[in-house]
This record gives structure tokens, sequence and C-alpha cells, in this order.
């Protein structure tokens, strides 16, 4: 079944790509979608089903090379199982969407170019690279995926390849990505060269020796297991789109806006959160490079929820937001929170998928306009597209109540990981980045409701007249997703972020007994949250869940062994069981749990000022706004040009690039390459031939002539040199 | 004591009957109609014989005090040898008798000169060296000018015939020094008195003219001047013989001769074998540039690449024989699917040779022009062809035999040499439109062996048949 | 005296080697050519090969070299013009010559056989036995091999010259003999009775 889920989206690809002629436009399409559909019905069975442990599921001998010895293989386990859910369901909602998305295109000639089954094709085969990432069971065939999904995500930001900005923003995916695949592949390669070999198991049960090794890199000696961890967080950072790397990110919204809901919302962004969270037992013994992934992943959180505020494509906006909700789980992972790292990248997955396909029914309706400053008063146009968005907005700004776990799933998810980044730096930078953020964010997301929705119409007068509500292919996904936006958070609120020993259970991860006994209370508190979940249950349609906790359970209480199993297994050459691995004295995630009150409610605060300076802004007082860019203007400026990052990279980078690239064509290459191979192939190569023609002249007596001269030659030469033996 | 001698030669022995029986039948029946059949027949004969000595030989057997020496390395030559002589016999069939030159004495001569060259691989004597060697060019002589009409043909046979002489000759003097030295002609006696840095100067002079009168049958430069004019003279089903099993057989000579007889003075021939390769190798790239006629430009191909497996001779090693030997195979291979298509080239009936009427080939017949893509490209050395692996081997022996510059001569001139395969290629693919365009002739043989050729140089490349095992142990009984 | 009848021949093989190359005229040249072969077969005498000395002058004077003679004889080549391309070389042949003259003076002069070479020798010539009968021993015991290998040379030889003269062309008349042979008046002639002044 798991290869099924597996090869379906490949083999749709392939009879879409290839086959289209054969099958029709429709057929290519349907195909495509409904094996996306299997394979997502038979990911959420694994889901239900497959337990806490790890299996292993060879498909084929890959590599055989020397010591390198590499199976291609699935890794089944909770981790894998959460990733195949996500990317089988945004992907068979957003093929289903595409029906009507797709169904018209200006950038193509209609009738004449059947675009439709190219784009079908990329999707499915994204799917298959994304599939084979989350699934690898070692380190070469995740990057295999890692590398399979930027192609796909190249080829999809550059489908409208008459645009120049489509090709541009392209390259400029596929470029900034491979300093992140750079640094990613050096991670492979310094495993390699340590541990001897890929297999996460090896590479996972050597990690406690790597934290011991010390490693020459670049004239310095570093901490093995730091700099491995970092140089894996650099290629994390390529894909997730962390600052320094995320330029490509609002960019590649050029590219259709089913592409951006699947691949730059839900899915492909996410496989660094991925990478980080499975590497975590590697993660585990790098305390300087968590710490650096929890700074950054703050930092950029904060800075994309900046540029964010000033943004006017509906798009960018939704591109920085992302940017900024990556941010969150990096910091969730960075304080070795895995679990609620990853709880926020399933819940993001459904109301980031479901906002951006929202905004991509407002701009179908909107004939393709995407600048906000053109909308305004489309609730009763839209109306379904509209309650869709305000689903994805409530989810993304942390709607909920307090100090209970009922709410929007972005609140749950959000507040977990807010609560992990102050227990994990004592309330440090990222803590206060993180709220911040979260205020920013709540202001964007209804300044883009109410710019959208509310207020009068602005901009052409004809295309509101002409503005119509999405077909039903598109409207439905909106719906299944909102769904999830809803109850997603409520469901498995337990699962990833309940008790300890419950998520250590759920992750199989070896259980481990806590002695912190001044916590009482709080314990109690910790009850409370697991009586409320039980409550949400309740509320949510969790017939499936009950039984998964069961089994979870059971599974945690067969293995209470000793304390420290976990670590002993992993000095003695074994790697740690579970799907993700949290060090026994990593207590970040029970801490989360007894954080102050006010550190509780504070992304509250922050998500309902947010709303109500959007509020004035834009319902109460219009004008505001921009008098405030007037007023403010260098700060509007830095703002509204993403703090000049990419006028940096082009002044530090690009041009000098240029330059040196010039030079290298017109000097190196044209002048002294083509010049000298030229020179000998025109000019002294032609010279011989024409000699050698020459001495062949067709008379016998210069034939025999030239053997005569060669013996002489010969045995001159023997005397000379035989001679002086 | 003589019938065990007369087992050992038991296929030469029968192949030479055969010829015999059969010209003898011939003459007093049909004589020319009888042609057709006596081809197909002794082409079966012949790849019975390989198929034969291919199984059933084991070991090393001396016959005849040591002048005939069947080992692992004579019938790896053998098989080899046989094989491509009965691909070209049938391969000529056709063409020849459109065009009235099919005699009954041709496949005939091309049997007794493979005798010749069964005699030659097997040679452990310098006077078995030479009736071995006699036997097979004397019947080339013949076979050259066997178009009558055609004075180019008359002209090729009888410079060859001069040439082949005056090479001869070159090779008895060398024969007659190494003989007043060693006293003895046995190659078994001769390696005991030729050790390293204890020749005297006439028996380096020996070896230097025997290494001569070998290089003219190899066509090495400078030995090779009769070799373009014979090749574009000569009936091309001739042609295609002499590119193939003729070289098999001197270039195996040649191996034999030095590693049997000189074997404890490497160092002595491996400078000039060096040095003819280098020559070799780079006038056959440069000089086949400006040429036009596709027969004219096969021999300076073939020049170029008996440099190679020179090269592979000039290690001196073990590993170096089996890089000749196998170098040899495929250059054998790839020539037998290279004339088929030169065969096919025809226009009104007339066969033609100009390389610029394949201009857009691939338009009329894509099969036959991508196989002989696929050929050119094998030729040039292109991986991930067989042809690529020949030229690896070759380069790898001279490498760890210390010869590493002429290794890197060794590519610099295959780059040069690429360009007038791919000129043709060129041709086939990216040409203009003429109105001299030659027309394929649709031959079932020629076709098969195109398309069995240039499968081989794809299929190859997965462990190259076997070949490498069955040439490292034919290297191993040669050099030890 | 075998000293001075040794130099007399080998100088004068070495003379008419020369002058075979030099002289203008080809006639002279092939007679030139018949001196050396008498020398070298006096040289073999003098080594007591006398069984190949009388091969030489029956076979290569006897037949060789009168069949050379007929053929220059009967070819109308103009050797001077050969001669004056040859010319334009002589310079640089004539260099080459000297060099590899040298290289084998060297040669020659320190010249040494191998330690093992009397050791190694094949067939020895024996004591008891005269030339000739060695000869046949040797041709058809040991060397048996190549006996019959030289039987095929001659083979092809002669199959090489029958397929490149004997043609049948259709242009021209040919001699039939065994039709003319058994043409008898029968066939050949028709009587014809034919009366006196009236004519057929």
């Amino acid at each position: 079944m798991e290869s099924i889920i597996l090869f379906a989206p490949l083999v749709g690809a392939l009879i879409a790509g290839f086959g289209w002629r054969l099958t029709g436009i429709r057929g290519a399409q349907w195909i495509t979608t409904g094996l996306l559909f299997l394979a997502c019905a038979f990911s959420w069975i694994v889901f239900f089903t497959h337990g806490p442990e790890t299996q292993h599921i060879q498909i084929l001998r890959w590599i055989e090379s020397g010591t390198l010895s590499t199976d291609w293989s699935i890794r089944l386990d909770r981790l894998t199982s959460i990733m195949l859910v996500v990317v089988t369901s945004v992907s068979s909602l957003v093929h289903l969407y595409s029906f009507g998305y797709m169904a018209h295109d200006d950038n193509f000639r209609e009738g004449e170019e059947s675009y439709k089954p190219r784009f079908f094709a990329y999707l499915s085969f994204f799917t298959f690279a994304m599939l084979m990432l989350v699934t690898a069971d070692n380190l070469v065939q995740m990057f295999f995926g890692w590398e399979g999904v930027g192609v796909a995500s190249y080829l999809l930001i550059g489908f409208y390849y008459r645009k120049p900005s489509a090709n541009a923003a392209a390259i400029k995916a596929f470029v900034v990505n491979r300093v992140g695949d750079f640094g990613f592949a050096l991670g492979i390669f310094g495993l390699f060269f340590l541990t001897d070999s890929i297999k996460f198991d090896d590479v996972f049960a050597a990690a406690p020796a790597l934290a011991e090794t010390q490693l020459t890199f670049l004239w310095t000696d570093w901490n093995a297991a730091n700099l491995l961890a970092f140089l894996l967080f650099v290629g994390a950072m390529g894909k997730s789109a962390q600052f320094i790397l995320h330029t490509w990110l609002p960019d590649a919204m050029e590219g259709p806006t089913p592409v951006s809901a699947l691949i730059h919302a839900a899915t492909m962004v996410t496989a660094g959160v991925f990478l980080v969270c499975r590497m975590s037992p590697l993660m585990e013994y790098a305390p300087q490079a968590t710490a650096f992934i929890t700074f950054l992943g703050a930092s950029t959180a904060f800075f994309a929820a900046t540029v964010g505020l000033v943004q006017n494509d509906i798009k960018r906006v939704i591109a920085y937001s992302t940017c900024s909700q990556l941010g969150y789980m990096f910091v969730a992972a960075g304080v070795g929170v895995y679990s609620v790292a990853m709880f926020h990248l399933f819940t993001h997955a459904f109301f980031k998928a479901m906002l951006f396909l929202g905004a991509g029914s407002v701009i179908h309706g909107m004939h393709h306009e995407q600048d906000m400053r053109n909308y305004g008063g489309l609730r009763k146009k839209l109306p379904y597209t509209f309650w869709a968005m305000m689903i994805g907005t409530l989810a993304i700004t942390g709607v909920g109540i307090p100090l209970t776990t009922f709410g929007f799933a972005g609140f749950l998810s959000k507040d977990a990981v807010i609560e992990s980044a102050f227990a994990g730096t004592n309330g440090g930078f990222a803590f206060w980045a993180l709220v911040v953020a979260a205020l920013f964010t709540s202001f964007y997301s209804w300044r883009l409701m109410f710019l959208t929705f509310y207020g009068k119409p602005r901009g052409n007068k004809h295309t509101h007249e002409h503005a119509h509500e999405s077909p039903n292919v598109m409207l439905i996904p909106l719906g299944v997703l909102a769904l999830g936006a809803i109850f997603s958070g409520m469901l498995w609120y337990n699962s990833f972020f309940g008790k300890e020993d419950t998520v250590r259970a759920w992750f199989g991860m070896e259980a481990v007994a806590h002695q912190d006994k001044g916590h009482g209370d709080d314990h109690a508190k910790a009850d409370d949250h697991g009586d409320d979940h039980a409550k949400a249950d309740d509320h949510g349609d969790a017939h499936t869940n009950e039984e998964h906790h069961g089994e979870g359970d059971s599974h945690a209480a067969e293995h209470s062994d000793p304390a420290h199993a976990a670590v002993a297994a992993a000095h003695h050459g074994e790697a740690p069981a579970g799907a993700i691995f949290m060090h026994p004295d990593n207590h970040v995630l029970h801490d989360a749990h007894y954080v102050p009150k006010w550190v509780k409610i504070s992304p509250f605060v922050a998500m309902v000022l947010g709303f109500v300076v959007a509020y004035w802004f834009y319902i109460v007082n219009p004008k505001l706004p921009a008098r405030l860019a007037e007023n403010q203007r260098p700060l509007y400026l830095f703002l509204l040009n993403k703090w000049y990052v990419d006028e940096i990279y082009d002044f530090l980078f690009v041009q000098p690039s240029k330059a040196l690239g010039r030079f290298l064509w017109k000097r190196g290459d044209g002048d002294v390459i083509d010049g000298s191979i030229n020179g000998v192939a025109m000019g002294i190569i032609p010279f011989f031939t024409r000699l050698a023609g020459r001495f062949q002249s067709g008379y016998i007596f210069s034939y025999a002539f030239a053997m005569v001269i060669g013996i002489a030659v010969l045995i001159t030469w023997m005397s000379i040199t035989g001679g002086a033996q | 004591m003589i019938s065990a001698d007369l087992n050992i030669i038991l296929p030469e022995i029968l192949l030479s009957v055969f010829a015999m029986v059969a010209l003898l039948g011939a003459v007093y029946t049909e004589k020319d109609k009888l042609a057709p059949t006596l081809v197909w027949i002794t082409a079966a004969v012949m790849a019975a014989m390989a198929l034969w000595i291919g199984t059933s030989g084991s070991g090393t057997n001396e016959a005849f005090g040591g002048m005939f020496i069947d080992d692992g390395f004579a019938r790896f030559a053998k098989v080899t040898i046989l094989i491509s002589a009965a691909a070209v016999l049938v391969m000529s069939q056709e063409y020849m008798q459109r065009r009235g030159i099919l005699r009954f004495e041709y496949p005939m001569l091309i049997a007794l000169a493979a005798v010749g060259m069964m005699m030659m691989v097997s040679a452990g004597d310098l006077m078995a060296l030479y009736m071995g060697l006699e036997l097979q060019s004397l019947s080339l002589y013949v076979v050259a000018s066997l178009r009558r009409d055609s004075v180019k043909s008359t002209e090729a046979g009888l410079k060859y015939f001069v040439l082949g002489a005056l090479s001869s000759g070159l090779l008895l003097y060398g024969a007659s020094l190494t003989y007043g030295y060693a006293g003895t002609t046995l190659f078994s006696g001769i390696v005991q008195t030729a050790t390293e840095g204890h020749l005297s100067l006439g028996m380096l002079f020996g070896l230097v003219f025997l290494a001569s009168g070998l290089a003219f049958k190899v066509s090495a430069v400078p030995f090779h001047m009769w070799t373009p004019d014979v090749y574009e003279g000569a009936p091309t089903p001739i042609t295609a013989f002499f590119a193939t099993a003729p070289k098999m057989a001197a270039m195996a000579l040649f191996a034999r001769l030095m590693h049997d007889a000189f074997g404890q003075a490497v160092g002595d021939w491996s400078q000039v074998i060096a040095l003819l390769s280098l020559l070799s190798m780079f006038l056959g790239a440069v000089a086949a540039i400006g040429q036009t006629n596709i027969k004219r430009l096969m021999a300076y191909s073939s020049i170029a690449h008996m440099g190679y497996a020179l090269m592979g001779l000039a290690a001196g090693s073990a590993l170096g024989v089996q890089a000749l030997l196998i170098y040899m195979a495929i250059y054998v291979t790839m020539n037998v699917g290279t004339f088929a298509f030169i065969l096919s080239m025809e226009r009104d009936g007339a066969p033609v040779t100009d390389i610029s009427g394949l201009h857009m080939l691939s338009k009329r017949e894509p099969a036959k022009a991508l196989a002989m893509l696929v050929l050119l490209f094998s030729l040039a050395g292109v991986p991930p062809l067989v042809g690529f692996f020949g030229k690896l081997y070759v380069l790898r022996a001279a490498y760890e035999a210390g010869l590493a510059w002429l290794a890197v001569a060794g590519v610099v001139a295959s780059v040069i040499g690429a360009f007038y395969y791919l000129r043709i290629v060129f041709y086939m693919y990216f040409g203009e439109e003429r109105d001299d365009a030659v027309e394929m002739r649709s031959s079932p043989v020629l076709y098969g062996l195109l398309m069995a050729s240039a499968i081989i140089m794809v299929a190859g490349v997965v462990n190259l048949f076997g070949i490498e095992g069955a040439a490292a142990a034919a290297a191993a009984t040669l050099v030890n | 005296m075998t000293v001075f009848a040794f130099y007399l021949f080998a100088l004068s093989t070495i003379a008419g080697g020369l002058f075979t190359v030099i002289s203008r005229n080809p006639v002279h040249s092939v007679l030139w050519l018949i001196l050396a072969f008498l020398s070298s077969a006096g040289l073999f005498v003098l080594l007591g090969a006398e069984f190949v000395a009388m091969l030489l002058i029956i076979v290569y004077v006897g037949a060789v070299a009168v069949l050379f003679l007929f053929v220059v004889m009967m070819l109308d080549v103009d050797f001077a013009e050969l001669k004056a391309e040859m010319a334009k070389y002589m310079p640089l042949a004539l260099l080459i010559g000297v060099v590899i003259l040298m290289q084998f003076s060297f040669a020659v002069g320190a010249w040494d056989a191998s330690e093992q070479a009397e050791s190694l020798r094949m067939a020895v010539t024996p004591e008891d036995r005269h030339n000739t009968e060695a000869l046949g021993l040797l041709l058809y015991d040991q060397y048996f091999l190549l006996f019959q290998l030289a039987g095929l040379i001659l083979l092809v030889a002669m199959i090489g010259a029958i397929v490149l003269t004997l043609r049948h062309r259709q242009d021209v008349k040919r001699q039939d003999v065994l039709a003319q042979m058994y043409r008898d008046p029968a066939t050949a002639m028709e009587l014809k009775d034919v009366k006196p002044g009236q004519g057929l």
C-alpha cells in the first residue's frame, strides 16, 4: 500500500506527461487526479492504522559502491505518515481545484496548446518527488526527492514560460535553492565521511559519538555534530525560505496559484522543517546549531511579518505570511520540541493551502487581478470564497479561547510554538519576536480580508461588475480544507503537544521519567488540558482518534524501559527508537506546559490587537494608512522593498557574478579558449593535413622512400639509445 | 610424433584441404557459376572452424619442435580472424556478383589467406612466421587486383605487391640479423639470448627490421603509405577484408614476436613501438581530415586505430596485450559494420564512395543513418559506446606501464580524429539537400551486419560480451 | 687460397649489385644481376653448400634472370624518365644510404653472437652426410610444416597468376584448340558440284 501511495503520482505524471495524446486532455486530468485521491485515501488509512513503530519497506537495491551500500526503501513511521497525509491531501485537493482554475488561461493559445496535461503531469511529478522526500530511508534518497521537488518547483514557477518575470522567478528559485542544497550536500558528505553510512538508522546511532568528534573544515576545528547539523540546516533554509535565503519565495508567486498553494505553502517549503525533525537525533546533540535555528526562525518570522504588512499583491501577502509561519516552525524545532514543529506544519498546511486557494478563487473571479488596492466589497460577489477566507484568517491569526484547547487549528499550534519558545529560551528573543510577529500576522491577515471583501469596490469597474463566484470544483477543496483549518488543531492537540509521555508514545520514543516535583500544581493544570482536550474530541468528529490514542498508550507501556534507555542504546550504536528523538535531558516540551499564564495569553492579546488596528485602519478610517505611509516614508519604503534584501544581493552577488561571467565569457572563453581551439583546429591541423596529403604522392618509390627513412630513423635512434647500454 | 603434431594443426590442415578440394571441384564443374555457393560454404566452414577452435582448444600445445604454438592467445586471434573473414565473405557475395568480379577463386584465396593468418598467430619460429605472412600476403596481393578492368584496382594490387616485397625484405633482413646473433630461429631459443641490456647492436637492428616488416602489415606510420591507395583502389569488399582479419593477424603476430622472442627485452622494443604508435595515431587523425572518399578515410582511420592498438603493445605488459586484443576485437567488429554500410552505398547501381553523397541521409534512411551514427561515435571513441572502452583499456595499459605521455597523446589524437567521424554524422543529420545523394541498397545481409554491429556497440557496454575475461586469459598465456 | 676466393666472390657480388642499380641500359642491369647471382653461388660453394649453389645457378640464373631479360626487352619502359624522377631524391637518398651504411658498419664491427648461440643451433651440418641428403632430411622431417607451407604459397601464386591473367574477353577472337582438332572434313567442308560456266 505504501508503494502504491508512492508510485501512483509517478504513474499519473508519466501518463499525463507522455501519454495524454492517447488519453485525451480530459483523461489525463482525471487519471492524475484519481490516482492522487487514491494515494490520499491510502495515506489516511496508513495514518490511522500504522502505529508509532518504525517500519522499513525495501523497494530495490540502489547504490552499491565501495563501502556505500544503500537500499531504496520507504521508512514508515509517525513522521512519515503525518507528511503522507499532508502531502497527498493537499495535492489531491489542488489537483481537483486546478480543473477549474486552469480551465482557461490567457497565457496560452486556447485550443492549440495543450498546457493542461503538462500542468497536471508537473503537479503529480511534484507530488511523487515530495513523497520520495518524506518516505526516504537514507540521506541520498532524501536528497533525490529534495532535488526532485526543486525541479518540479522550477517547472511550475516557470509554467507561464512566455512571461519573462515567471522565467526569472523560476531561475531565482532554482539558484537560491542551490545555495541551500550545497550546504545539504556538504552535510551528507560529512555524515558519510564520519559515519561511513547514509542510512538514517546508522547516522542516528552515531550521533552521540559525533557530538564528541572534532572536524576540521575551512581551516578551523568544529564540533562535528554542530557543524553537520548546521550544514543540513543550510539546506533546510534554502528550501524553507528562511531569512537570507528567503528571496525566492515571494517571486515564486509568479506560478499559477494552485502551485503556490501546493508547493509554496503546504508541502515543499515545509521540507526544511521536516528535515530538521527527521534529523532530530542529530540535532539533539548539536546545541549551538539548534540555537542558531531558533534565532534564525524567530528572525524570519519577525522579518517576513513586517514585510507582509505593506504588500499589495494578495499572493505576496500570503507568501510572506508563509515565510513567517515557517519561521515559527523552525523556532519550535530549534528549541527541541519537534512534535510542535510538526503540529504547526500540519495545521499550517490546511489553512495556508486554503488561503492560497481562496486567493486563487478571488483572482479567478477578478480576471487575474492580483492587486488588493483594486479589490473591495467582494463579500457579496464571492460569498463562499469569503467564508473560506474568513475561516483561513481565523485559523492563521489564532482565534480561540485562551487557556483552553478550544479554537481554530492555528490557535492551538501557534500557541504551542510560542509557549515552547518561551520555555526553550526562558523568555528570550525568540519568544518576543514570535509574539510581535503574531500581532503583525493578525494585522496583515485582517488587512487582506478588509481590503478584499469589505469597503467599496475600487479599481476597474468593469472587472468588478463581472466578478463571479468560482465553480464547484474550486469550492469543494476549499470546503474540505476549511474542515482541516477548523478541527485539525483540536483533534490532534494531545498527540503533538499533550503530556510529554503521550507525545513520546505517539512518536514511538522511549518513555522518560521526570523528576521535577516542584511543578506539582502545574501538573494538575496539564491534566486539565487533557480534559479539555477530551471535550474537544467530543466536539470534533474524532471517532478514529480514540482508538489511536489507546494504541499509542499501550505501546508506550511496552516500552517503559529504564529512563536512559535511549541514550544508552545510542551509545551502544543503535538508533534511538521513534520517529523523532528528544534527549532525556530535553524538558522543553514538559516545561512548555508550565509557562506563566501571561505567556499563554500573550499571542491572543497580540492577535486581538492586530485585529483592532486593522479594523481601525481599513474600516473605520481608511485614509489613515496612506497618511501613515506618508509620515513614515523611509520605514514604509524599507518594508515595501522587503528590507532591500534583493537589492543588497543584487549589489553583492548578482552584479559581481555577472561581471565575472561576462569577463570569462568574452575574454576567457571567447579569446583564450575559442581562440586557441580555433587556431589549432583551423590553422595548425589543416596545415598538417595538407602536408600529409602532399606526401601521399601516389608514386611507389616515394612510399618506399618513406619506409626507408623510417628504418633509418629507427636504427639511428636504436644505436644512440641501445648502443649506450 | 608426426601424428600428434598434425593433430594440433588440424584446423589449418582442414581449411587448406577444403580450399584445394573446392578449387578442384569448381574447376571441373561450373566454374564461376558456383562462386556464390562457394562463398557461403567457405564462410560457413570458417565460422564452424571458429566455433570449433573457440570451444575445443585448451592449454598450450606445441607442434613441430616449437614452430607452431597453439595457445589461448592464438585461439583468441584465430576466432576473431575466422569470424571476421566469414563476415566479410558473406558481405561481399552480392556486391561482387553484381559487378561481375565474383570468381570462384576468390573464396579460395580468402580461405588460404586465412590459413596463412592462422599460421602467423601460431608461429613459434621466424621461418614459420615468414611462411604464414607470405601465404597471407600473396593471397591479398591477388585479391587486391581482382578487378582487372579497373586501373585503380590493378594499381592497388601492384603497389601493395611491390611495397609488400620490400617489407618482406626488411623482415627477412631482420630475421637474418637475429639468427646471426641468437643462432636459432625459434622464438623460445631467441628469448634465451635476448635479455635486456645484453643485446648487441646488430641484434637491436634485427629487432628494428623485424618490427618494421610487421609495422608494414599493420600499416603503422611510417610504413603505412600503401594503405590509402590500396584501400581506395581495391574493390570495396576486399578493402573490408584488408581492414579486418589481416590487421588482427598481423597485430597478434606482432605481439607474439615481441613477447615470445624478445620478452626479456621489453625496454628495447617498447620505445620503438611507442614511437610507431604515436606517429600512427596522429597521422591517422590529421590526414583523414582531408579525405572525401570514405574508403580512403577508413584507411586513415585504420592507421589511427592501429596506433591505439600498438599503444597496448608498447605497454609491454599482460594488461597491454589484453588491451590490444580487446581493442582489435572491437575494431574488427566496428569495421565490419562500417563496411557493410559503405558496401550498400550506391547511385544508379554503381558504387559510390564520396562522403558528400551522405548529405541528409537521416531523412531517407533513418535506421541505417542511426546505425552508422552509432558506429562512427564508437570509432571516435565516444562514451558510453564500446569503442570507448577499447580506448580506455589501451590508455590504462599505457599509463600503468609508465607511458603516461603516450596516453595523453592518444587522447589528444582521438579528439582530433573525432572531427572526421563527426563530419560524416553532420552530413547525415544536418547536411544540405543535394542532388548527388546516394541511394542505399537494401540487402538483408548488409543490413543485418550493419545493425548487428551497431547493436553490439551499444549493448556491449554491459560487459563487452565477456571478451575481457577471454582476452585476459589469452594475454596471460603470452606474457608471463 | 680460400681467402682469396672469398674476397673475389664477395667483391664481384657487391660490384654486380651496384652496377645492376646504376647502369643505364636495363639489359646491362640484368647481366650485372646474373654476375651477382653467380658470385654468390661461388660463396655458397666456399661455405660447403654445393646444393644451394647449384640451385642458385639453375633457378635464378637459368630461369629468373632469363625471364627478367625477356621482360625487359619486351616491355617498352622509358627507364631514363624514371631515373630522372628518382634523381630528384638522389641527394637525400645518398645521405640516408650513407647513414644506414655507417650504422651497419658499427653493428658488424662490434658483432658478437650470443654465448648460447652455439648450443641453440637447430640444424647442425652433419659430418657424414653430403649436402643434398642432409637438406632432404631436414625438409621432410624437421621442417615438414614449412615445406608444406611453401607448397601452399606456390599454389596461391599459381592461382593468382591464372586469376589475374586468364580472362575471357568477348571482343577478342580466341583460338579453341580442341575445336580445331575435332574438326574433320565432313564438318569443315561442304562439297558443291559446280557446273562449268554457270557459277554458284
